[in-house]
């Protein structure tokens, strides 16, 4: 282990010059940090599962955006075949009114995609303002909210969302209503978590001592911090609301026809399973495809996200 | 002359990570005997949890790689065993101490059940009853009060300090002959850790067990070491006896560390000095002396070759420069002198 | 625990009338009636046939029948099929239902756990690949499009099961599996996850410093400790398996209470929904606390608000 101090080749004595500390150089040597976002976008873009999610949700959107903008067929015209196995004139064959499926689709993706998206955004607004009033309220009014929130996640959610749309007639708006009912107290407990664990950190007093009013609070302070846990529960809202959309449509009480969302077209198609299968098979394959793109995504956000897997 | 039972031969782990391949030790080496307590200090990211953990092969393999070097417990080298081999070896010959209590045990089993197990596990011959017979007379052991109702308890039913105690009777289960205790102090309150350190050091009169301590806290290696290694960037630079590198301290960072140690017996105003900078990345571990960029005190050779170990005393070795003859007389600073004056003259007044 | 109890029922009673007097008022601004949809009434008979069942009553007045008939849990007779009594509907549909249920979740607890199990051991080789993506697959392919492609595949085209209706074992495998399949997939996820954090966590750690091998130490500390959270999602399960049941039944034609449910919101048969709603009520909110007494009995960490260990 040790080295007879006479071994070495001789140095030049210049060699032995004290020269001292490097500071400049020390700060270089030390490991380069990354900046947050950027580690995250990396951790993320290793998750083959999740880029797959990325690519499919890219193609989904774009063609529900142009297809039927540039198709030769209508998703409500009739053509007349009826019922017709897929072919070069009908990609994805035409149901009992003889129309276009492949239109139709892509139709549906678009009331589907709006659904979902929708009903994710209102769900962060409401939870983003309930969650942080809650939280920045504190005492009695915080506890208010919270009960009010507790028990509206604690009554079994969809028996009310069918009873309200049987009685609200089914529409889009309604629909829409429905699925925001309950889905933004999720999103108001994440967000007053976040509050609760900066409200009385120094910058955020002040902030306050500075003048800066409960909105601004919200806005500047608390989404940025919370953006994280914000972020993947809106993309797992999504997919939930697609597929809570279907389930209602299936039961015949979504969008009404000739809407075509793919909710009710998975319904229909289900009907002529023996005659006409692929009126089934193309609703359902993008149904899946998209709900899995998105869980995906979300699952690979939480994981890039995730603190725990830092360095 | 009491046995060794361990050496530690020129010992290299890497690990595998996104950013590419750290090598957290870099050629470690050191000697263990029987019956006496080596501490190895040093600061966070010096390698000394791996040192510790990969003794006893606990270091999960991938990420983590032996890349080389021997680890011999009595003679025998441990890196080439396989897994079955190894948890023979594992709490039976070589037990661990760990730095948390609170996430060291099993929240949801009975803390008695904890030691029974290493006991059942490493004696195939004892039956149940004996093993709980022995299992309360450790807890006795380790000063746990009501030692038959603590048997039953769980985990969350004890304060820290019982935590960690119940950790070291947990340690002690299987009567092994080497401890190795990664911080076991450093989440305990001050008052606390003087119990468990008078504890340990009981026990290992009493049972001549050696122990490896580590910490970064120079205060506790004062009070329990017999020989010290200071660790730094994955090499040990400073080796010897707890006196030797206290009263004689050789490498520029073992003076940091002595002077950025809050001293509040010595009466001299002194500053506390900190080393500036930060340890160095070790994916790309500087060509030199790893330390040379935060030393005030380096040459231009600490820039261009890696020291190798020099002799100061047949039980003192340092790994700088400064200790060839060509090297100009650097004295120990001011600062570091004066407590080391204030050691010698404590320690005379203590008759040690 | 005694006091626990109490506290929960207390909030259930709570729970319960919120629910049955939203019910009502949403049955109240429903449009149409029970018989203004189908046939033809003259008139007179269907203002006759509002009188008896109490329709044209200010709806206060309704409110309070309505309260004192659930209280009592007279249901009345379903206003569709005269002479059905709601609670010999619910009474003769939901032992079928419940088997269904019950098979659907052991399947979804069986196979979530096994999948998640084997891919948090194999993490990051192929084993927890492949189950990773089947549980993703299973939560993304909803229960109904499932049940659809089973039917078409499974049944209709290979023949290895029959197609619908409920005449014995067999008939229940494809619904079971139909319903299980996304919660087992979310199960999977779950103890994946699960197993996966305490995996890396110090107790286990230190199992292994103490010796213990490999899969003892799994079994003996790392599941038990990784299952608690599964534990948890039995409320959401019991919940989901029940919605679940309602287009399945549908599907596969199985007369139970989920299928009646279904039909009875279809023909806005008043007194069925509101029995059933009822019905359902109370078991998903006795389910969850049922789950939560569990947990507390399993976790020797937790202690009950209100309850004393």
């Amino acid at each position: 282990m040790t080295q007879n101090n006479q071994q070495f080749d001789k140095f030049s004595p210049d060699m032995f010059k004290i020269v001292g500390n490097r500071q400049d150089e020390s700060e270089k040597l030390a490991a380069k940090s990354v900046s947050f976002w950027k580690e995250v976008i990396l951790r993320f873009s290793q998750n083959k599962l999740a880029i797959f999610g990325i690519i499919v949700l890219v193609i989904v959107t774009l063609m529900a955006i142009f297809v039927p903008m540039f198709s030769q067929y209508s998703y409500r015209e009739q053509l007349g075949i009826y019922n017709a196995a897929p072919s070069a004139a009908n990609w994805f064959g035409t149901d009992d009114l003889g129309r276009d499926i492949f239109v139709r689709v892509w139709q549906g993706a678009r009331i589907s995609l709006f659904i979902g998206i929708t009903a994710a955004v209102i769900d962060l607004i409401i939870g983003v303002l309930w969650g942080s009033i809650s939280g920045l309220a504190g005492g009695r009014l915080d506890n208010i909210m919270m009960r009010i929130a507790d028990i509206l996640s604690a009554v079994p959610y969809l028996l009310v969302v069918i009873i309200l749309l049987v009685v609200l007639e089914p529409g889009l708006l309604p629909m829409i209503i429905a699925l925001s009912i309950t889905g933004w107290v999720n999103m108001a407990r994440i967000v007053r978590g976040e509050v609760l664990s900066i409200k009385n950190q120094e910058y955020v007093l002040a902030a306050r001592t500075l003048g800066a009013n409960t909105w601004h609070l919200i806005i500047r302070h608390i989404v940025p911090n919370a953006l994280g846990a914000i972020l993947v529960t809106m993309t797992l809202t999504i997919p939930s609301a697609i597929f809570t959309e279907s389930f209602l449509s299936y039961l015949g009480l979504g969008v009404p026809a000739p809407t075509a969302s793919w909710g009710t077209m998975a319904s229909e198609g289900n009907k002529a399973l023996t005659s006409a299968p692929w009126r089934l098979f193309f609703p359902a394959l993008f149904i899946s495809l998209t709900i899995f793109a998105f869980n995906a995504v979300g699952d690979g956000l939480r994981d890039a996200l995730d603190p725990k897997l830092r360095k | 002359m009491s046995k060794k039972l361990l050496e530690v031969n020129d010992l290299k782990i890497n690990f595998k990570t996104y950013a590419g391949i750290v090598q957290a030790v870099r050629g470690v080496s050191f000697d263990l005997y029987e019956g006496e307590t080596l501490a190895i200090v040093g600061e966070s990211g010096s390698g000394k949890s791996v040192t510790s953990n990969s003794i006893m092969k606990l270091i999960p393999q991938p990420p983590g790689i032996y890349a080389g070097g021997e680890i011999l417990f009595n003679g025998r080298d441990l890196v080439p065993l396989s897994e079955k081999e190894m948890a023979k070896v594992r709490g039976n010959e070589i037990a661990m101490i760990f730095q948390d209590p609170m996430t060291a045990l099993n929240p949801t089993m009975r803390v008695g059940r904890q030691i029974t197990e290493v006991i059942l596990k490493h004696n195939k011959h004892v039956s149940g009853a004996e093993a709980k017979e022995r299992a309360i007379k450790l807890l006795d052991l380790v000063g746990i009060p009501m030692p038959e109702k603590r048997f039953r308890q769980y985990p969350h039913e004890f304060s820290g300090g019982m935590r960690q105690r119940v950790v070291i009777a947990i340690a002690l289960a299987a009567d092994p002959k080497l401890l190795i205790a990664d911080e076991p102090t450093t989440a305990l309150d001050v008052t606390i850790q003087a119990q468990i350190l008078e504890l340990m050091k009981d026990i290992q009169k009493k049972s001549n067990t050696s122990i490896i301590f580590i910490t970064h806290d120079l205060g506790v290696v004062a009070n329990v070491a017999d020989r010290v290694a200071v660790m730094y960037a994955g090499q040990i630079v400073e080796y010897g006896t707890v006196n030797d590198i206290f009263y004689n301290p050789r490498h520029p960072y073992t003076w940091g560390l002595l002077g950025s140690m809050p001293d509040l017996k010595n009466d001299v105003k002194e500053e506390l000095r900190t080393i500036p900078g930060s340890p160095p990345d070790l994916i790309h571990p500087p060509k030199g002396d790893a330390f040379a960029a935060r030393n005030e005190f380096a040459m231009a050779i600490d820039y261009e070759q890696e020291p190798p170990m020099f002799k100061v005393s047949d039980t003192h070795y340092a790994k700088t420069w400064l200790l060839h003859p060509d090297a100009p007389e650097v004295p120990i600073p001011d600062a570091i002198q004066q407590r080391i004056n204030g050691y010698i003259k404590e320690a005379q007044g203590n008759g040690k | 625990m005694i006091k626990y109890i109490l506290k929960r029922l207390g909030y259930i009673l709570i729970a319960l009338y919120l629910i049955v007097t939203a019910t009502f008022f949403l049955m109240q601004l429903a449009p149409g009636s029970p018989f203004a949809s189908e046939r033809d009434f003259p008139p007179q008979i269907e203002a006759q046939l509002n009188a008896k069942y109490g329709l044209d009553n200010p709806w206060y007045v309704q409110y309070k029948d309505y309260l004192i008939d659930t209280v009592t849990f007279d249901f009345g007779e379903s206003m569709k099929y005269k002479g059905r009594s709601t609670n010999d509907m619910i009474a003769e549909s939901f032992p079928i239902s419940l088997t269904l249920g019950i098979e659907a979740m052991i399947i979804s607890i069986g196979l979530g756990i096994l999948l998640g199990v084997i891919a948090a051991l194999y993490h990051n080789k192929f084993p927890d690949y492949l189950a990773s993506t089947i549980a993703v697959l299973g939560i993304s392919v909803p229960s109904f499009i499932l049940a659809g492609l089973m039917q078409y595949f499974l049944a209709f085209k290979l023949g290895l099961f029959p197609v619908s209706g409920w005449k014995g074992f067999n008939y229940s495998i494809l619904p079971a599996l139909a319903i299980a399949i996304s919660h087992a997939g979310f199960i999977a996820k779950l103890t994946r996850s699960s197993m996966l954090e305490q995996s890396s966590s110090d107790y286990v750690k230190m199992a292994r410093a103490k010796g213990i091998g490999k899969w003892t130490t799994v079994f003996k500390h790392t599941l038990r400790n990784a299952l608690l959270p599964v534990v948890t999602y039995l409320g959401p399960l019991t919940a989901g398996v029940v919605t679940g049941s309602f287009i399945i039944e549908q599907i596969f034609a199985i007369p139970g209470l989920g299928k009646h449910f279904v039909t009875s919101i279809t023909n806005r048969d008043y007194t069925v929904i509101m029995g059933t709603t009822v019905f359902y009520s109370i078991i998903l909110l006795f389910a969850v606390l049922i789950v939560d007494i569990l947990y507390s009995v399993i976790d020797p960490r937790i202690k009950l608000r209100g309850a004393k260990k």
